[in-house]
Formats: C-alpha cells, sequence, structure tokens
C-alpha cells in the first residue's frame, strides 16, 4: 500500500498513551496520587480540609519559583540565587511599605528589583561568558547580604497604610475558598506553559539547550534569549517572595534560605533535565507537590522530621533512576 | 549567466593571507566541488560568501548586482543558505522544528501570534518528499540516522528560493549508503537549478556528483575545470603540490 505524503507529515512517533507511559512526570504524578491515597487511609488527618489547604498553599512559593527555573533549565543553566532574591524582594517590599508608601509602589519597587538582578544575572553569563553556576552563586550572597542591608537585620511586620491589602492579597481565599497563593500558581502555570509550547521564545529556548552552537548559526538570537530566561527566573522569585510576605505578615533575612535547592529539586523530580533541552510547566507543579507531600506525611506519620532530606533526597534519585532506565533500554 | 561572480577576492588576517586573489563564478544549476588541502582556503572563501567574513580585497556580484555581506543572516536575505558542517541540529527538537528553526511561522494577530505547528509540519513533510527522503517531520532528531540528519540540514535550504547553497563536507561523517543518499540530495538541488558549492575531502564524491572542480592550495585557486576533462590523480597532484597549477 501506497504511503500518501498526508500519512507521513500525521505520522506520530508513539501514541498518545505510549508517550504519556514515557514520562517521567507522568510517573511522579502517580506516585503523588499513590501517596494521598495511601495518607488518607493511613491517617485521619490527612484528608481533612485543614490541611489539604495547607499543603496546596505551601507547595505554591517552591512552585511558582520552579516554573521561572524551568525557562532556566531548559536553556541548559541554572539559578542558585533565587532563594536570596526571594528574600531581598520580600525586604524591598516591606520596607517600602513601612515607610509609608502604598502596596503599589512597594510592589513595583520589588519587581523592578528581581528584573535588575535578573538581567545583571543574564548578562554576565549571556556577553560575558560566566558560568551560569558561578554567577548565581555569587548572586546568592550578594541578594541576601542586601537584604540584611536594606533591613538592617530586623523583622518587618507593619506594612504602613496598606498592610491589610497586603495580607489580604498573600493571606486570603478570595475564590471558592482556594487560597489566594494557588490562584497565583495556576494563573502562573497556565501562561508558562503557554510560553513554552506555543511561542516563539518558547521554542527558542529550547534549541538553547538543545544545541546553543546551531541555535546561533541559525540565527536565534541567544544572548537576549538567556538575558530574560534569567530575568523570568529571577521575577518568579520575586513574585513568590511578594506573596509570601504576604501570606506570612512579616519578613526575616532567612527567608527563602535554602529555597534554591527545594525549587531545583522540584523542577528535576518534574522530569527537566538540568543538561538542558528538556522541561515542562506541569512537571515543574507536580514535582513542588510530591516534596511537599513527602514532608507533610512524614510530619502527620509521626515520623521524625531529621528524616525529611532523606526521604525528598531520595525522591529526586528515584525519579531520576526512572529516566535512566528509559535511556538504558533505548540504548540497547 | 553566472548566479555569483567572484573577482580578485583576497582575504588576510593580520600578516596572514587566507585567500590570494581569487576569482571564478557559479553558474545556475552547477554543482562545484571545492577541493584543497586543510588550511588551503575553502573555508574562509565560503565563509565570504556565507557573510561570515567580509574580503580584505575583491569584489562579488550577484545576478550582476554588488554584494556586500556584513552579517550571515543578509547572505540568507540573498538566497545565499549554507549547510554546516557540524548540520547545527537540536537533537531535543521535531525535524519539522529543525527545519523552520530561527525562521518559525506563526498565526495570529499584532503580538498574539502562536506557532503554527500544522502549517511547518506539512511544508517540512513537502520537503522532504520532494528530497525523496524518508525523514518524517514529527520525529526527534535525535534518533535519526545521518543521511536523515543530513536531509533535515539540507530541507532548510529549501524553504526560501534559495539559489546557491554551500555545504561544508556532508559526507564526512557517515556511512556508505548515506553518502549516496546525500549525493541524491545535491542531486536534487541541481535540477531545481540551485547552484552547489560542494566542500569536501574525498575524492569520490566530487567526481561522481560535481560539474567544476576547483582546487584551492595556500589561499590561491589552482585549478577550475570541468570534472568531464579531469581525473582524480590530476586533482591529488594539485592539492599536494605535486602539479603547480592547471588553466
Amino acid at each position: 500500500m501506497a504511503v500518501t505524503l498526508d500519512q507521513t507529515i500525521a505520522q506520530k512517533q508513539h501514541t498518545f498513551m505510549s508517550r504519556l507511559f514515557a514520562t517521567q512526570t507522568f510517573w511522579v504524578v502517580i506516585a503523588v496520587i499513590l501517596a494521598c491515597l495511601f495518607l488518607s487511609f493511613a491517617t485521619d488527618s490527612f484528608a481533612t480540609p485543614k490541611n489539604l489547604y495547607n499543603i496546596t498553599r505551601n507547595v505554591t512559593f517552591v512552585a511558582i519559583i520552579a516554573l521561572g527555573m524551568t525557562f532556566v533549565i531548559i536553556t541548559g543553566g541554572i539559578d542558585l540565587s533565587v532563594g536570596s532574591v526571594l528574600c531581598l524582594c520580600s525586604m524591598i517590599l516591606a520596607v517600602t511599605m513601612h515607610a509609608g508608601y502604598s502596596i503599589e509602589i512597594g510592589i513595583a519597587a520589588a519587581v523592578a528589583t528581581a528584573l535588575i538582578i535578573g538581567a545583571f544575572n543574564g548578562i554576565l553569563i549571556a556577553y560575558l561568558g560566566f558560568p551560569p553556576f558561578v554567577v548565581t552563586l555569587g548572586m546568592l550572597s550578594v541578594a541576601r547580604s542586601l537584604a540584611m542591608v536594606a533591613s538592617n537585620n530586623t523583622v518587618v511586620f507593619q506594612f504602613g497604610p496598606d498592610h491589610d491589602k497586603l495580607l489580604a492579597l498573600g493571606g486570603g481565599a478570595w475564590v471558592f475558598g482556594i487560597a489566594n497563593p494557588v490562584l497565583y500558581m495556576i494563573l502562573l502555570a497556565l501562561i508558562t506553559g503557554f510560553i513554552l509550547r506555543w511561542t516563539k521564545f518558547g521554542r527558542h529556548i529550547f534549541a538553547i539547550g538543545g544545541n546553543e552552537h546551531a541555535a546561533t548559526l541559525t540565527g536565534v538570537p541567544v544572548r537576549q534569549i538567556k538575558v530574560a530566561v534569567y530575568m523570568i527566573s529571577a521575577l518568579s522569585a520575586g513574585l513568590a517572595g511578594i506573596i509570601q510576605t504576604g501570606w506570612l505578615g512579616a519578613v526575616t533575612t532567612n527567608l527563602g534560605n535554602g529555597m534554591e535547592l527545594q525549587v531545583i529539586a522540584a523542577t528535576v523530580i518534574g522530569g527537566a533535565n538540568l543538561a538542558g533541552g528538556v522541561g515542562t510547566a506541569f512537571g515543574a507543579i507536580v514535582g513542588a507537590a510530591l516534596i511537599e507531600v513527602i514532608r507533610n506525611s512524614l510530619g502527620l506519620l509521626g515520623i521524625n522530621a531529621f528524616w525529611q532530606g532523606t526521604f525528598i533526597g531520595g525522591a529526586i534519585l528515584l525519579a531520576v533512576l526512572f529516566d535512566r532506565i528509559r535511556n538504558f533500554r533505548r540504548s540497547d | 549567466m553566472a548566479v555569483l561572480e567572484l573577482t580578485n577576492i583576497s582575504k588576510h588576517f593580520g600578516a596572514i593571507q587566507a585567500v590570494n586573489d581569487v576569482s571564478f563564478t557559479l553558474e545556475a544549476g552547477q554543482v562545484v566541488g571545492l577541493m584543497g588541502d586543510n588550511g588551503a582556503g575553502k573555508s574562509t572563501l565560503v565563509k565570504m560568501i556565507a557573510g561570515n567574513f567580509r574580503p580584505s580585497h575583491g569584489t562579488m556580484h550577484m545576478d550582476g548586482k554588488d554584494l556586500i555581506l556584513h552579517k550571515p543572516v543578509e547572505a540568507r536575505q540573498h538566497g545565499i543558505e549554507i549547510v554546516h558542517q557540524d548540520l547545527a541540529l537540536c537533537n531535543n527538537l521535531t525535524a519539522a522544528a529543525n527545519v523552520y528553526l530561527g525562521r518559525e511561522l506563526r498565526r495570529g494577530v499584532g503580538p498574539f501570534r502562536i506557532l503554527d505547528y500544522a502549517a511547518m509540519y506539512k511544508r517540512a513533510g513537502q520537503i522532504f518528499a520532494e528530497l525523496k527522503s524518508e525523514t518524517r517531520p514529527r520525529d526527534l532528531v535525535k534518533q535519526m540516522s545521518g543521511g536523515q540528519r543530513q536531509a533535515v540540514a539540507i530541507a532548510r535550504t529549501m524553504l526560501s528560493q534559495a539559489k546557491i547553497v554551500l555545504m561544508d563536507e556532508p559526507t564526512a561523517a557517515i556511512s556508505v549508503r548515506q553518502v549516496a543518499e546525500v549525493l541524491n540530495l545535491i542531486r536534487h538541488l541541481r535540477d531545481q537549478g540551485i547552484a552547489v558549492v560542494l566542500i569536501s575531502h574525498r575524492m569520490p564524491d566530487v567526481f561522481d556528483v560535481a560539474d567544476r572542480v576547483i582546487v584551492m592550495r595556500r589561499g590561491r585557486k589552482v585549478a577550475d575545470k570541468a570534472i568531464a576533462s579531469s581525473s582524480p590523480e590530476e586533482v591529488t597532484g594539485l592539492i599536494t603540490g605535486a602539479i603547480e597549477q592547471v588553466s
């Protein structure tokens, strides 16, 4: 039987199901669902509205930054500064509002700070050829120190005339009793997914992660895009910082300490490849969810909190193990 | 009429004379084999045509008009396409995505424009069919053979109305069967009236597919003649310098 051109064009390598089973993200989703089912039966306290509300809200801060980190990781880079940038942006917001300015000015100042830091990282990496690891490691130190300078290392918990607005922004639940941060997370995830799948910018990000040299030769504006992804990453940290400030009602200078590792873990568990070229918005959210479910369940099951790191580390290795097994099979 | 005419082109990098007073013409529908040892100036010459370098001396004319290139993008706008030695492919993307890399099709209005997957799959599929390649537009490049990868890189040159296609060592690192596939692709480009420049070290390939051979040695053109009136022995002699020059 002759194969027509249309059949060749429509030819997909895998069916929908086989492609689904081949993704790491799918198996992580299964793991999250199984864990939730198990915990619902094993404990009385897991499937309560209050606990689920807590989990969903706790997921969001890591998840929002993981969305931004996904862009960076797809290009083959890494951003270690996000935890400190979160802290600095929260502090800028807090200090600005504490000084009597409105919430709009506070948020604008925090967002501007994030974008400037992202642009600084990106320019050093894209135009001066610094390794991303080094630049963002430096920024990890710089941003936290600037947060201490900005606040004189004090705790800020009074946010001036718009105090209540800020707390409502982060701590409220305006739609169907879903915590506001969760709504922001869903919105940002949809935007991220759209950009990655449907825009030229998204396509070019994958191209840079796949083969940067090829992207340059075919006329992709590699440098500008690299600056943009570090700005997006810093912006996501800044937004998470603003939301977290509203939720906590206070900002200290250890806010977001060590968060970069959780964020990177979430991204990797969700299927992004640190070598670049692979990653999804949904994966970032699912990865963050798995980490939070593990943390939550250990508490509910009465397991000593010191074990948390072991379980989360195990989850990272296990998630990547699935990926390796698939690759071994393919190379056989 | 000549598609491209190079007149007394020279290029030096500081004290190093990479290309010295080279003139030749490219005709539509003709395959020119460009041969020479490493460092003979082949790549420098091709990079000037592709807009990577500007000549130190000499002029280029395209269809009778002056051709001055500052950037590779400008060469592309003039219908000069290059197939890089390493093919410049992204393994994590589909064949169609690679073909359209850097010039993706979009639909929509104003700033709200999204990638037009359907159109890109369709056109890429048509090009592969034209090239008689078995490459499928939705396949990932990662899983492709050397010949298929070559077809993806060549398909890029057929997106726009290319007049000249420069190919840098397209048969250097692939299997024998795939070499035949690539040579067929080159013949196909020629049949469409495209001028093809084939840079190669492989004598059999050049004698198989080229109409004319140009030999470079130490930055100078030492031969420019029809394949029919030359022989592999003569070309080898010209490359090594055993034969000084033929007219």
